[in-house]
Formats: C-alpha cells, sequence, structure tokens
C-alpha cells in the first residue's frame, strides 16, 4: 500500500511540476503540487462515481418497478412509485405463484450444488491420475477432454436431447450428469495445471506407509488443492446457476420442472398465461437477490477464481 | 509407481469418463453425422449428403447476415469492453481510497445471468425509447447498439479485474525510472505500462472475442426472433434449427459444424499466440 501511495506521486510529480511553473507567482510550489493532485483525484472520483451509477441504474430501475402497477412499469420505467403506481407487495405474490418461482429457484439451487460438487471431486481425481499416469492413452483421454472446452454448445445440443431422452435423463438427476460431462473440459484442465506443480514425495511417502491411491489422493491430493478447488467451484457455480439453453433443452419449459433462467424467459414469453410485468420484475429481483448474497460473502475468493482462471484458461 | 497406479484407472477416470461421453462425445460426434442427413428426431433421420450445407450457406441463407453482424459486433465489444476496462484498471490501481469498493461494485454485473440480462435491458431501453417515440424492435441498429450496451455492462468489469491483477504486477522501478528520465503519465503508460501487460491484453482480447461469437442468451432476451437482422451466429444456428419449413434439423446441425470450425480456430490462434510468447520470453 505504501509503495503504491509512492508510486503515485512519482507518476503526478513531472505534471504537478508543470502546473506549478505556471503558478509559481500565485502560490507556493507545494501548494499547487497539491492542488493539481487533488484536482486529478476529483476527476477520477467523479468518473468512478458515474460509472458505479451506470452499474446501479438497471437494478434500481427493475426494483423500483417491482412494487408498481402493471400499466406503469411500460408507461413510465424511471420514475420512483408513487402512491398512485405503488402496488405494494402484489407483484411478488403473483409472480411467484404464476411461474412457481420457489420450484425453479430449488431445482437451481440443487442442479447447481449437486453438479459442482460431482465436477469438483470427480475432475480432481481424473486430473491427478491423467497427470501421474503417464502412457499414450492418458494422454489421449486428456486431450480430447480439453478438447470439448472449445466446441459451442449448438454443435451437441440437439443430439443431447435426443440421448437425454433414450438414457431418461430428462430430469433434475439426471442434468447432473449432463453437467459433469459438459464441465469435465475446464475443471479437469485446470486440477491437471495444479498437480504438475505438486511435488511427488509426500504421495510417495503416503504410499509407503499404506495408503492405496485412493486414500493417498483423499488424505493428502485433495487438501494441497484447496485453492484451485474453490476458484473452479466458483467458476462452476457461476456458469451452471445462469446457464439456460441445456436446462431449456433437457428439462423442458413445464412449470415448476425447470430452474430460474428457462422460467424466466418463458414467463417473458408469455409461457405462464399473459405477460405479467410486474410479476416479471418481482422474480428479476429475486432471483437477483441469492447472486448479490452469494456475491457479498464470497468475493474474495469470486475475484481471485476469476483471475486465476482466466490467467490458465 | 506408475504400474501400481494403473491397475486403479477404473476407480479414477470411469465415473467422469462414463459422464463425459454419455453427455458430450456420443452427441459430439451424432452431432457431426447428422450435418449430412436429413434429421427430423434421434430416430427419424436419413442420409442426404452435402444438401444441408447447400441449404444452409446457399441462396436465401441467413447464414452470412449472421456471420457480419456477429463480425461486426465482435468488433465493436472486444474495443469497447478492453478499453473501458483498461482504463477503469488504471484508476483503480493509483492507490486511491474505496479502490477495493469500487472493483467490488464494477465486477458484480458478472454474476448476472444473460437471460436476465437481456431482460432488464430490454425494459430500459424499450422504456427510453418509447419517450422518443419508437420501440428497440423499430430498427435494427437499436437492436446491434444495445447487444453492446449489454454486453460491456457485463464484461468490462470481469476483464477489469484481470487488468488490475496485471497492473500491480509491473515493477514500481519501472514507472519510476521512466518519470525520472522526463516521460508525462501518457507516455509512461503508453510506453511502459502497456507493453508490461501484453499478457493481459492477450487474454482479454480473446476472452472478449469468443464470447462475443458465442453469445447467445442476451441477443436472446433482448430482442430475439423479432428482429432476425439482429441474430448474431448461435441465435441464427438456434433459429434454423427448430424453425425451417420442411422440419429438418441437420440444416441447423450444418451451420453449427461451421460455428465450431469457426470458434475452433480462434481458439488455436490463441494458443499458438501464447505458446510463441513463451518461447520467447
Amino acid at each position: 500500500m505504501a509503495e503504491e501511495k509512492k508510486q503515485e506521486k512519482q507518476q503526478n510529480a513531472p505534471v504537478a511540476e508543470n502546473a506549478a511553473a505556471v503558478t509559481l507567482q500565485k502560490g507556493g510550489k507545494d501548494r499547487s503540487i497539491k492542488n493539481s493532485k487533488i484536482v486529478g483525484n476529483v476527476f477520477t472520483y467523479i468518473v468512478l462515481v458515474l460509472a458505479a451509477g451506470l452499474v446501479f441504474f438497471p437494478l434500481l430501475v427493475v426494483f423500483m418497478n417491482s412494487f408498481k402497477a402493471k400499466l406503469y412499469i411500460s408507461t413510465s420505467p424511471f420514475t420512483f412509485p408513487t402512491a398512485e403506481t405503488f402496488v405494494g407487495f402484489t407483484n411478488y405474490v403473483t409472480g411467484i405463484k404464476q411461474s412457481d418461482f420457489f420450484s425453479s429457484l430449488l431445482n437451481s439451487l440443487l442442479i447447481t450444488v449437486c453438479s459442482t460438487m460431482l465436477i469438483l471431486i470427480l475432475c480432481s481425481m481424473a486430473a491427478w491420475f491423467l497427470t501421474r499416469v503417464q502412457t499414450w492413452w492418458t494422454k489421449v483421454i486428456y486431450y480430447v477432454i480439453i478438447f470439448s472446452m472449445i466446441v459451442p454448445f449448438q454443435m451437441v445440443m440437439l443430439p443431447l436431447a435426443g440421448v437425454a431422452g433414450i438414457l431418461k435423463l430428462k430430469n433434475v438427476w439426471g442434468i447432473i450428469l449432463i453437467y459433469v460431462g459438459f464441465g469435465a473440459g475446464l475443471s479437469t484442465f485446470m486440477y491437471s495445471g495444479f498437480v504438475k506443480g505438486v511435488p511427488v514425495d509426500i504421495e510417495e511417502s503416503a504410499m509407503i506407509d499404506g495408503c492405496n491411491p485412493l486414500q493417498t489422493f483423499f488424505h493428502v491430493v485433495f487438501p494441497v488443492m484447496k485453492p484451485t478447488t474453490i476458484t473452479i467451484a466458483i467458476l462452476n457455480v457461476m456458469w451452471i446457476w445462469n446457464d439456460y439453453l441445456l436446462p431449456y433443452q433437457v428439462l423442458g419449459t413445464t412449470k415448476g420442472k425447470t430452474t430460474l433462467p428457462v422460467a424466466i424467459q418463458i414467463a417473458m414469453q408469455g409461457g405462464y398465461g399473459d405477460v405479467n410485468m410486474g410479476g416479471f420484475m418481482a422474480m428479476i429481483v429475486l432471483t437477483i437477490i441469492p447472486v448479490i448474497v452469494f456475491y457479498l460473502f464470497g468475493q474474495k475468493y469470486i475475484i481471485k477464481g476469476v483471475i486465476s482462471g482466466a490467467v490458465k484458461g | 509407481m506408475q504400474r501400481y497406479y494403473k491397475k486403479w484407472a477404473p476407480i479414477f477416470l470411469a465415473p467422469l469418463l462414463i459422464c463425459f461421453i454419455g453427455a458430450f462425445l456420443v452427441p459430439f460426434f451424432m452431432g457431426v453425422f447428422f450435418s449430412f442427413t436429413k434429421y427430423r428426431t434421434i430416430r427419424d433421420f436419413s442420409f442426404n449428403g452435402v444438401s444441408n450445407f447447400v441449404d444452409a450457406f446457399g441462396k436465401g441463407s441467413t447464414f452470412w447476415h449472421a456471420l457480419g453482424m456477429t463480425v461486426a459486433f465482435v468488433c465493436v465489444s472486444v474495443i469497447l469492453i478492453n478499453v473501458f476496462a483498461l482504463a477503469l484498471a488504471l484508476l483503480l490501481t493509483k492507490g486511491l481510497k474505496g479502490s477495493a469498493f469500487f472493483r467490488s461494485l464494477f465486477f458484480m454485473p458478472n454474476l448476472i445471468g444473460g437471460i436476465v440480462l437481456g431482460w432488464i435491458w430490454n425494459l430500459i431501453l424499450n422504456g427510453f425509447l418509447m419517450s422518443l417515440g419508437t420501440n428497440l424492435y423499430a430498427k435494427p441498429a437499436y437492436g446491434f447498439w444495445g447487444l453492446v450496451l449489454v454486453t460491456c455492462w457485463q464484461q468490462v468489469g470481469y476483464m477489469m479485474v484481470i487488468y488490475i491483477a496485471a497492473l500491480m504486477n509491473v515493477p514500481v522501478e519501472l514507472t519510476e525510472s521512466a518519470q525520472i528520465d522526463g516521460a508525462n503519465k501518457w507516455q509512461t503508460i503508453k510506453n511502459v505500462t502497456i507493453p508490461m501487460i501484453v499478457p493481459a491484453i492477450t487474454i482479454c482480447t480473446f476472452l472478449t472475442l469468443t464470447n462475443g461469437f458465442k453469445l447467445f442468451d442476451q441477443n436472446l432476451a433482448l430482442t430475439g426472433s423479432s428482429v432476425p437482422e439482429d441474430q448474431l451466429l448461435a441465435l441464427d444456428i438456434y433459429q434454423t434449427m427448430f424453425n425451417n419449413a420442411a422440419g429438418n434439423m441437420g440444416i441447423g446441425q450444418a451451420k453449427a459444424l461451421v460455428f465450431f470450425l469457426i470458434v475452433a480456430a480462434i481458439s488455436g490462434l490463441q494458443v499458438f499466440l501464447s505458446r510463441k510468447k513463451e518461447v520467447q520470453a
């Protein structure tokens, strides 16, 4: 922190000196250096506050409109609710009822949590094994799994829905297995990148102490991988929670039998009766709240995870 | 040791491989195969050579327009997202009070899904255009710039976080000595800071590039099928699969195959460029 401040002082110095030369007669050199620095900082803060406003604005609009009667949402979307337009929690009640919101929420939670946990366990096991055992077939398996990362979903969408139908996987438990298959690419890749940096010595000594490979993995290797596990967990949660096309294809659009993003899309297209704008705004607010709570608690890990995920991916 | 490990292969690999083969590998090869068939359902298909490709890319095809839109969209969004992200990152690494707060705030839009985002901005842009006596579906340009706005709003924070991490790693001595040599602020950024963060620029460029090419959810929610001119490649493929007169999903599958090759080529280029840099370094 101290170093940063020093760096900033240095960066500002030449500019400040120029300004100082001009204003030398008016004030002291010290004061004008300080002034131009303050002007620069004020300008920075103005830009940052404006940008923050841009981030907040859409969320505020949705929040305001979730308390307004339907008519006023389309005629005056940018005003705060007034005595005339305010309808209390009516929208929340109708929105939840119309789309069977809590069933979708429960599905989304169940699918996200179970898929992510399975991905973490199965991919870390596979990545460790594929990295430690170096033969032709482990290399083939590794590269085929990595290859799946570059294939866009549209390429496999139709046959996947067909296969899922034949295998009776078009339900909440089936989609979890499908997510494991799709998540395999990125997660295996990131885990194996980490395993390459773990020294084999501890594993060997665990083996000599009588652990079989499975025990070695779960007692010695998996705990060491914790930072990578957090990163991979976050990337998978963000992906699965917000995913639309896969649940749309596999779970279909039946009310209460699908996930939140699908429920929202269908509600907006009028699939659950007439388009209830107020109820829809309420659903969006309710969908965003868990995400914001998740972010507030885990933001340190989330931002770290994104950085290391980007650098490796 | 390796020989002993090998016996354990089924336990370590089988669960993942079963899911992977069932959910990805088999559907992938089926997808390649179905591109060359008249394909109604998974049990109802007949081989028809390259005629899907003729339908998909020949006369009256929407593919080329969608490809043009996608390229235009990708060019605009890659530049805007990276410029804004880098600018914010530079402001937030000056060591000002509250930087951490702003960083967290700017990152937040990434956690909101594409469908939800698309609808939020659909409401806002429609509300705004309504006050001007028009709406989002009136002109393709509205939908196009709307989509640019949505993706910028979502992704600037993500790229900013990566740029901040890179900027923190630029040694202070370098910028300091540039200052001592008489470089002004802008010269220091241009000649010292930017060259030091080229790897981050490469990563962010390719991230925004592939995100742009694969963009689907935001496109579907913002203008969707209401404005066919605004459909990017991913959505165009989707529409071709489900909304064609003959009920032949093979045409959409043929487009998807070409789409896959384009995305694969971009990824290949990225791997090639980053390998090359590793050798130099």
